[in-house]
């Protein structure tokens, strides 16, 4: 770990100005925001991150849970997980949040993590982590070592020829099937960013994760007013019984109304370079019957682009089951 | 080392003492099969126990190393500029400006043959190759970040498959024959029923929760070296000679240890680093491993891959039984694996073969862990004789207890005690097993398919050379003492319960005290051999320190039993009393002492080999067990998971049910680790082993926790000792992976012979609900 300075602003504000001096908010950050610190320091320990400068925003007034006027929730960026998932508010109508932060990381981990860093949260890939390897995400244009490496943990959709690193965040994909709003506070502006178009792809620029610039900081998350009637369900896979990350992973919003599915949200984890929201498993539930055959051709649709690397192809069939099984699982009233 | 090597190496002294008394055969007080706490237990708890990187002294250092990053080659050039003008730094050590250090070549076993910077070479990843020393951790680890090396890389492999070519078995320079009875060959190739199948295990890594740790001082003329050391007095041995010092100027000092697994069985090479660095700098000096190095650095369950055949009849006798494996071990040091240990004897064959071959590979050294050999041997033992049995269409627990035998077709000799078919049929009982339908996926709980599967277990039994010394004090107290240790498996608890049980002095009033290498020579804690080794001693000194106790209670002045002689007295309940009377009758015996102005009663003990003693000599001496193991697999997810574990062992006489059970259920927990999640895995573009951290190499969790049912036939082996207790750290894992594997097999149809079970197995299970 390289030596820091360490500063505790008293306003949001005063944190926007200090995290502004950075070139990037991204991969090589020169400041960089703490909050549960359960990624940042995790990776500062192994040299991945190298900040200058390290702005504490614990103290900020970030931690409310609320509801707005339109009737949704605003968690605010410094909620810690644990609290989000034990929230009154969360369990009655946002279930699937709940059930994905609870199937995450530890309790210990939990009560640290918070709803913002959780959403920053980076990819376990092995390579990323130990800089004795080529990482494109990591330092850019040195090539991707998980390519025809160990890269049995990694994604299956949204990859490309220069990482396949998958998100490894429960949270992110609760709030990605509900339709979750980012909001931002940034030198010059506050803005506010759906989810959906918050990450982004690796494509050519994998050490670009999501759209924050330099000096932006996550402020709350807004989700939109509850769905009544609605079932949800956070289905996750993976190797051992907790504490681990997912193989696959299925966040579900399903509402069926006249024997029809009428509103239907599909979001993946584990297979994913981001939170992994399927419009084509979407599009093949939306107006269709609640039955298995359709769930088998969604979970199909929702696949029909992955690209398996070396060790992981088991992946796209775990994930089909993992769909279907959710699905399925959201016809039924928690 | 095979494990009779081992044996032989802990037994080294074999002219060496025999028992000075005649092992007791009256039945013990009921405090040996007690379930007793931990004596230690309340340090543990509150934090107060010290383990070897807790230990701070005064201007204490700090000695990061530095590993290679490169596989195989030469160092050819190493940059420390930047490092040693960074903050704190004291000195980057490396081969060239490192003090001479030495191999060792007698008394005492060194896990890496090679010292550390003995010369340019990187034999695997990781390797140390310099070592930052600075006045903070922090101020270390990040200099040791900064040196720069620079390699000329050269050919490596770390290749998972061993089939490289090598000469015919028993050929020179080809596999070792090591057990070979009939023909197996022909009868084999002639039999009706065959079972030929390769089974193969990864590397493990220990993983004990205590990382290795040294903290070395040197004060002109003596070395300290606290250590996390599962043998104290082996340690000493190695290190004065790495070091090239007298016996007496090394102490080493291992109170509490965070598990070792094996693991900590030998030194490592940061010991002579730490020890170096304190001379060098004439400070005291921390070196603690990080994960990472845990994974590279100081050993791992080597891979095997173990060629099975079997030869039977239509009616399940076992006509021929070949085993045919290879491990990997590190290009300097030959670790054989001992795969075939419980093959020649566990069933009755006429016709069998065990063949064993290194393969050589850029890894770390291997080392024992828990069961080594045995454990990843009766995977494929116990698979193949489950394969057998289905293809037998006969009952898995019932085929082996057709093959049982009371000889060791081996040795020729009878078994010491044997019982492994009450193992089978009380785990039967206790598991239902009657209940099982052979089909697969036949069974059905719910939604879920059940799996039931079983293997029997086996471990050897041996003892070693120990001494031991025990006072009974003039307060009342107990004091007992080895140069062994305490890897956290009860061994401070049961030595106090030997005095407790010769004294009548109750455990709470006894002092245990190990983990230093200046107390009486004691066992190494491992080959689950360190209770067997240690009681003799412990019960000889107890014995002996009462003698003195009983000859004052008849010289005293004023003593009740003026006149009396020792074989007129007993004690007991704590008591001198006379032998044909009650102890409520004497005197507390701190009273004779008081007497006599006596600080203390003091006795030494000391334990000869195996057989010693008894006439062990004449027979084959083992630990058996049977592992039951129910799955339960839901096949629309994909997912698996171990529901239910009955496990019985025949381990002789439990001294502590409480640590004895749990030392059981942290083998079976470690088995599911190692049948479903545990595999170290080594890059083949580098020979890194990638998943170096504790979120990619997993283990078991608490959820993953089944339920667990233990029972120990707790009959005493005549032939071990006094007590009759065969030690029981390895015995537990012993044949769950193949009950796991079995169980499988029977939910979902795939056969696993390629550890472990992973969902990319599973998931190409046809059964469905």
């Amino acid at each position: 770990m390289d030596t820091f300075t360490f500063t505790q602003p008293a306003t949001v504000d005063q944190a926007v100005q200090a995290a502004a001096k950075s070139a990037t908010a991204q991969q090589g950050a020169q400041v960089r925001f703490i909050a549960g610190g359960t990624t940042l320091v995790d990776l500062m320990k192994l040299n991945v991150e190298r900040p200058r400068e390290i702005v504490d925003i614990n103290i900020l007034p970030l931690d409310r849970v609320e509801l707005n006027a339109e009737g949704g929730l605003i968690i605010g960026a410094l909620a810690r997980n644990s609290d989000v998932a034990h929230h009154p508010t969360v369990l009655r109508d946002y279930p699937v949040l709940s059930q994905a932060l609870l199937s995450g990381a530890s309790p210990q981990l939990r009560n640290m993590a918070t709803t913002g860093g959780n959403l920053l949260q980076r990819t376990r890939c092995v390579y990323f982590r130990d800089t004795a390897h080529a990482c494109n995400k990591r330092e850019p244009g040195t090539g991707c070592s998980a390519i025809g490496g160990h890269n049995r943990m990694l994604a299956i959709l949204g990859t490309s020829k220069d990482c396949i690193a998958t998100n490894p965040s429960d949270q992110n994909v609760a709030l990605t099937a509900l339709e979750a709003t980012i909001q931002i506070q940034g030198p010059q502006a506050k803005r506010s960013v759906p989810i959906h178009d918050f990450y982004l792809v690796p494509g050519s620029t994998p050490n670009r994760e999501n759209v924050l610039e330099p000096g932006e900081i996550i402020t709350s998350v807004t989700l939109p007013s509850p769905i009544a009637g609605a079932n949800f369900t956070y289905l996750k896979l993976r190797d051992r019984a907790a504490y681990e990350f997912a193989l696959a992973s299925a966040a579900i919003v399903m509402k069926v109304s006249g024997g029809k599915i009428q509103h239907i949200r599909v979001a993946l984890g584990g297979v994913g370079t981001k939170p992994w929201r399927s419009l084509e498993a979407e599009k093949a539930l939306e107006g269709h019957s609640p039955d298995r055959a359709t769930f088998v051709r969604a979970a199909e649709a929702a696949l029909r682009n992955a690209k398996p690397a070396s060790e992981n192809a088991f992946k796209v069939e775990l994930s089909r089951r993992c769909i279907v099984r959710a699905l399925t699982m959201s016809t039924k009233s928690a | 080392m095979l494990f009779s090597e081992f044996l032989d190496f802990i037994q080294a002294d074999k002219a060496g003492p025999n028992g000075h008394i005649q092992a007791s055969t009256a039945e013990p007080t009921a405090v040996i099969g007690a379930s007793l706490s931990r004596v230690d237990g309340p340090l543990k708890t509150t934090g107060s126990a010290r383990y070897a990187s807790d230990y701070n002294f005064p201007g204490m250092v700090y000695a990061v190393p530095v590993g290679a990053t490169i596989a195989s080659g030469k160092i050819s050039n190493i940059d420390t500029s930047v490092a040693e003008k960074m903050p704190g730094v004291l000195t980057i050590l490396h081969h060239s400006n490192f003090d001479h250090v030495y191999r060792n070549a007698s008394g005492g076993r060194n896990s890496e043959q090679r010292p550390p910077f003995e010369d340019d070479t990187v034999y695997y990843w990781g390797q140390y190759v310099a070592l930052a020393i600075a006045e903070t951790f922090a101020q270390a680890q990040a200099a040791a970040a900064a040196v720069k090396i620079a390699y000329t890389p050269e050919e490596f492999s770390v290749a998972t498959d061993l089939s490289d070519p090598m000469p015919a078995i028993g050929a020179p320079g080809g596999p070792r024959i090591l057990s070979h009875r009939g023909d197996p060959e022909a009868v084999f190739a002639s039999a009706p029923i065959k079972i030929d199948y390769t089974y193969t295990t990864p590397a493990e890594t220990h993983n004990p929760m205590e990382m290795h740790a040294t903290v070395a001082i040197f004060d002109g003329k003596k070395f300290t070296l606290y250590e996390s050391s599962q043998g104290v007095m082996n340690h000493l041995n190695v290190m004065s000679q790495v070091l090239g010092v007298p016996k007496e100027n090394v102490e080493v000092i291992s109170r509490f240890i965070g598990s070792g697994f094996g693991g900590k069985l030998f030194p490592w090479p940061h010991s002579a680093l730490a020890a170096v660095a304190a001379r060098r700098l004439n400070r005291p000096v921390k070196l603690t491993l990080s994960r990472k190095m845990m994974f590279a650095n100081v050993g791992h369950r080597p891979r095997t891959q173990q060629r099975m055949r079997l030869g039977a009849t239509p009616d399940g006798k076992l006509l021929s039984l070949s085993q045919d494996y290879r491990n990997h071990t590190s290009i300097n040091d030959d670790i054989r694996e001992n795969c075939g240990e419980a093959t020649p004897f566990l069933y009755s064959t006429a016709n069998l073969q065990v063949s064993s071959a290194l393969v050589r590979r850029n890894v770390g050294t291997p080392t024992p862990m828990r069961g080594p050999g045995a454990v990843p041997g009766l995977f494929a033992l116990e698979s193949a004789m489950d394969e057998l049995a289905i293809k037998l269409q006969k009952d898995p627990v019932q085929l082996r207890l057709s093959l049982d035998t009371l000889t060791d077709e081996e040795k020729n000799k009878p078994f010491s005690s044997r019982h492994l078919k009450e193992c089978l049929e009380v785990g039967s009982k206790k598991f239902g097993w009657e209940k099982r339908t052979p089909a697969v996926g036949s069974m059905r709980k719910g939604d879920l398919i059940l799996g039931w599967g079983v293997a029997a277990a086996s471990w050897s039994a041996g003892r070693g050379i120990s001494e031991a010394s025990v006072s009974l004090n003039v307060d009342g107290s107990a004091r007992v003492s080895s140069g062994s240790q305490d890897p956290g498996t009860g061994t401070y608890t049961v030595i106090a319960q030997i005095v407790s049980d010769k004294t009548g002095i109750p455990v709470t009033r006894i002092q245990s005290v190990l983990g230093s290498s200046s107390l009486p020579p004691g066992p190494t804690s491992g080959g689950s051999t360190a209770t067997a080794t240690i009681i003799p001693a412990v019960a000889e000194a107890a014995v002996n320190a009462i003698k003195v106790v009983l000859t004052t209670a008849g010289s005293a002045k004023g003593s009740p039993f003026l006149g009396k002689q020792p074989a007129d007295l007993a004690m007991s309940s704590g008591r001198v009393h006379l032998k044909n009377q009650t102890p409520d009758s004497g005197v507390p015996f701190q009273e004779i002492l008081k007497l006599a102005n006596l600080g203390s009663a003091n006795g030494e003990g000391k334990t000869g080999g195996y057989g010693s003693d008894t006439d062990g000599k004449n027979f084959s001496s083992h630990s058996f067990g049977a592992q039951f193991v129910e799955v339960e697999w839901d096949p629309g997810i994909c997912h698996l998971r171990v529901s239910r574990v009955v496990s019985v062992v025949d381990a002789g006489r439990i001294i502590n049910t409480k640590t004895a059970r749990n030392q059981m259920a942290g083998a079976v927990v470690m088995g599911i680790g190692m049948g479903l999640l545990e595999s170290t895995t080594y890059d083949p573009r580098n020979g890194h082993p990638i998943n170096d951290n504790f979120a990619d190499y997993i283990v078991p969790t608490s959820a993953d926790h089944p339920e667990i049912d233990i029972t120990f036939l707790d009959i005493p082996d005549p032939m071990i000792g006094e007590y009759g207790a065969r030690g029981i750290g390895e015995i537990g894992l012993a044949g769950m992976a193949p009950a796991i594997t079995a169980a499988v097999y029977h939910a979902t149809g795939v056969r696993v012979r390629d550890l472990p079970v992973r969902v990319e197995d599973l998931i190409t299970s046809t059964v469905a609900i």
